[in-house]
């Protein structure tokens, strides 16, 4: 697989040389995979935001480096400049970022800063907005008027209007209720299908992560404290738990049933494969 | 448990100014003091315009809205509804104003001329109710999310009110902010008789309340007990909310013809029944 994003013991210190100094994240190496949906967790001050910032050139490392396509993002200007457009990140709460008058001209303002052409914009928009769900009848209202849930696919439309090779999203699902997060969820999964883009989604929501993710990295005081398959994360429910992380409630029913001696293999983290897998168990029991 | 309603809810209808559709659309609610309710729904359900009916933010169009048998429509008793009904928003940093902790626990009592004697007593009692005592002297803008909501719960605390509605307290924390949070306002009930109504579309917040009120495009759906409430699942289905993992599994079971209970609410009682009846087939290791 291509490797699009390689960070080499990328370290940041916030307020270095402060009473406030405080090492966020220390030694990170990942490699992230063209077309890879990676979910990056961990509780508030484990440093994954900070990490996705130096990704798109946010912000700057103290130690250590990042690669884009194999560049260093810091080398040149230029560089950090193009990796603006290469990594695109949607930001907690995006929606209280919407500013243009319309929603046509929110989307459109970051392929108009690409100096693309009208017409390139246009088809843009037009494809981004459709990813989100937001109906063209939207185009000429103000974003302000919109519903919180509409306005957040705005915002992300925006972001995935300027095609960027990775989709970065902050806790896309924040504060939305089930069906809200249903929604965008699935959006990002059809996003992903259809473009082929790799895309990192930061969460603390473990139900969310367990639904799409192919990968999970999780973070812990700064550092990388597991990166697997969601079935080998999941396996270490009680470790999770002490990184004050929680985890879907139907890994810890099977994880329960195993403690009571049934015989569950270690893939079951979903609700559908936890019925699948009890069903097939209770055949021959009695039915009433 | 004392049972005398401390919220009596009566034909309450509302609409916006403006929209042609009514939010609430008839509701007739009893809310015990010294209880514990949870109110689910999902955005646009009405629950949030309800939790600010409840300290008279909002007036009801039609019908009463009655607080410690106060109308909340009586604007001469409005200081009495407001300091009976203390409220709690989603998002913390739009109600903290001062920049030290203490400073901002006292802001409610000192705008109503309560003796600084009397302030600093309430401010400590309630900073050491939601464990926030020790950060006193901090700036709210460098505490957690978890910690900034209970400075905010003892803002409203400080007010001393009867009844505690907090509105998706917890909609923008981290699983450990949540859970403080969530255990703040349990232990207010349980241990100072507080009444609290949480609203809330998170499931697992529910789980513990006395009394589950299910809202559904402005009216009650279903109301009863967590357990009560959870096991009307296809009810839950048809209204877009979902019931518990735990719930969903069982019914899969009782689809396929097995005897289990819908009430095994929490993933112990769900985990005992599925094995159990594993147990009493082949499955069983």
């Amino acid at each position: 697989m291509d490797t699009v994003i390689r960070t080499e013991n990328l370290t940041h210190v916030y307020s270095r040389g402060t009473p406030f100094e405080k090492t966020a994240i220390s030694g990170i190496s990942v490699e992230i995979h063209a077309g890879e949906l990676v979910a990056v967790i961990g509780h508030t001050g484990s440093g994954k935001s900070t990490f996705m910032q130096h990704l798109n050139g946010l912000l700057r490392p103290d130690g250590g480096t990042v690669y884009v396509d194999g560049e260093d993002i810091f080398a040149t200007k230029e560089a950090t400049r193009d990796v603006r457009f290469k990594v695109g990140l949607v930001f907690q709460y995006p929606e209280y970022q919407l500013f243009e008058e319309t929603v046509y001209k929110d989307i459109s303002f970051g392929p108009k800063n690409m100096k693309l052409s009208e017409a390139e914009i246009d088809e843009r928009v037009r494809e981004a907005a459709h990813f989100t769900g937001v109906g063209e009848e939207l185009f000429e209202r103000s974003p302000l008027e919109l519903s919180g849930g509409q306005k957040r696919r705005v915002a992300i439309a925006g972001v995935m209007a300027m095609r960027p090779r990775v989709l970065i999203l902050d806790e896309p699902t924040a504060g939305l209720d089930p069906a809200g997060c249903a929604g965008i969820l699935q959006n990002i999964t059809d996003y992903r299908r259809e473009t082929g883009s790799t895309v990192l989604l930061v969460t603390h929501s473990m139900d969310d992560a367990a639904k799409i993710a192919g990968r999970l990295i999780v973070f812990h005081e700064g550092s990388v404290a597991m990166d697997g398959t969601p079935e080998e994360v999941f396996s270490r429910q009680q470790e999770l738990i002490g990184m004050g992380l929680d985890v879907p409630q139907s890994a810890a029913i099977a994880d329960a049933l195993r403690a009571r001696g049934v015989k569950l293999p270690k893939s079951i983290y979903t609700l559908d494969s936890l019925r699948e897998a009890v069903l097939g168990l209770a055949e021959g029991v009695p039915q009433c | 448990m004392p049972n005398e309603p401390i919220i009596r809810i009566e034909d309450l209808h509302f609409t916006y100014p403006g929209d042609s559709k009514e939010t609430l659309r008839g509701i007739d609610l009893e809310i015990a003091a010294g209880s514990f309710v949870a109110v689910l729904g999902h955005n646009g359900s009405g629950k949030s315009t309800l939790a600010k009916l409840l300290n008279a933010i909002l007036l009801p169009t039609s019908g009463h809205v009655y607080v410690a048998g106060v109308d909340t429509a009586d604007e001469e008793r409005l200081l009495e509804v407001r300091g009976t009904v203390g409220l709690v928003f989603q998002n913390p940093d739009n109600q903290i104003v001062a920049n030290v902790v203490e400073d901002d626990v006292a802001f409610a009592p000192e705008n109503l001329g309560v003796e600084s004697s009397e302030i600093r007593r309430r401010v400590d009692d309630a900073l050491k109710t939601v464990g926030m005592y020790e950060y006193r002297q901090h700036a709210p803008h460098l505490l957690s999310g978890g910690q900034k909501q209970r400075v905010a719960i003892a803002g409203a605390l400080a007010m001393q009110p009867r009844v505690l509605v907090l509105d998706e307290p917890t909609a923008m924390l981290d699983p450990v902010g949540r859970r403080e949070v969530i255990s703040t306002v349990t232990s207010l009930c349980r241990e100072r008789g507080m009444t609290v109504v949480l609203i809330t579309h998170h499931m697992s917040e529910c789980v513990n309340a006395d009394r589950l009120i299910a809202l559904s495009d402005g009216r009650v759906i279903a109301d009863g007990t967590p357990r009560e409430v959870f096991s009307q699942i296809e009810l839950l289905r048809r209204e877009g909310l979902t019931a518990p993992a735990t719930v969903r599994l069982l019914q899969t079971l009782r689809e396929a013809g097995y005897d289990v209970p819908l009430t095994a609410l929490t993933v112990d009682e769900c985990a005992d029944a599925v094995a159990g009846l594993l147990a009493a087939g082949a499955g069983r290791a």
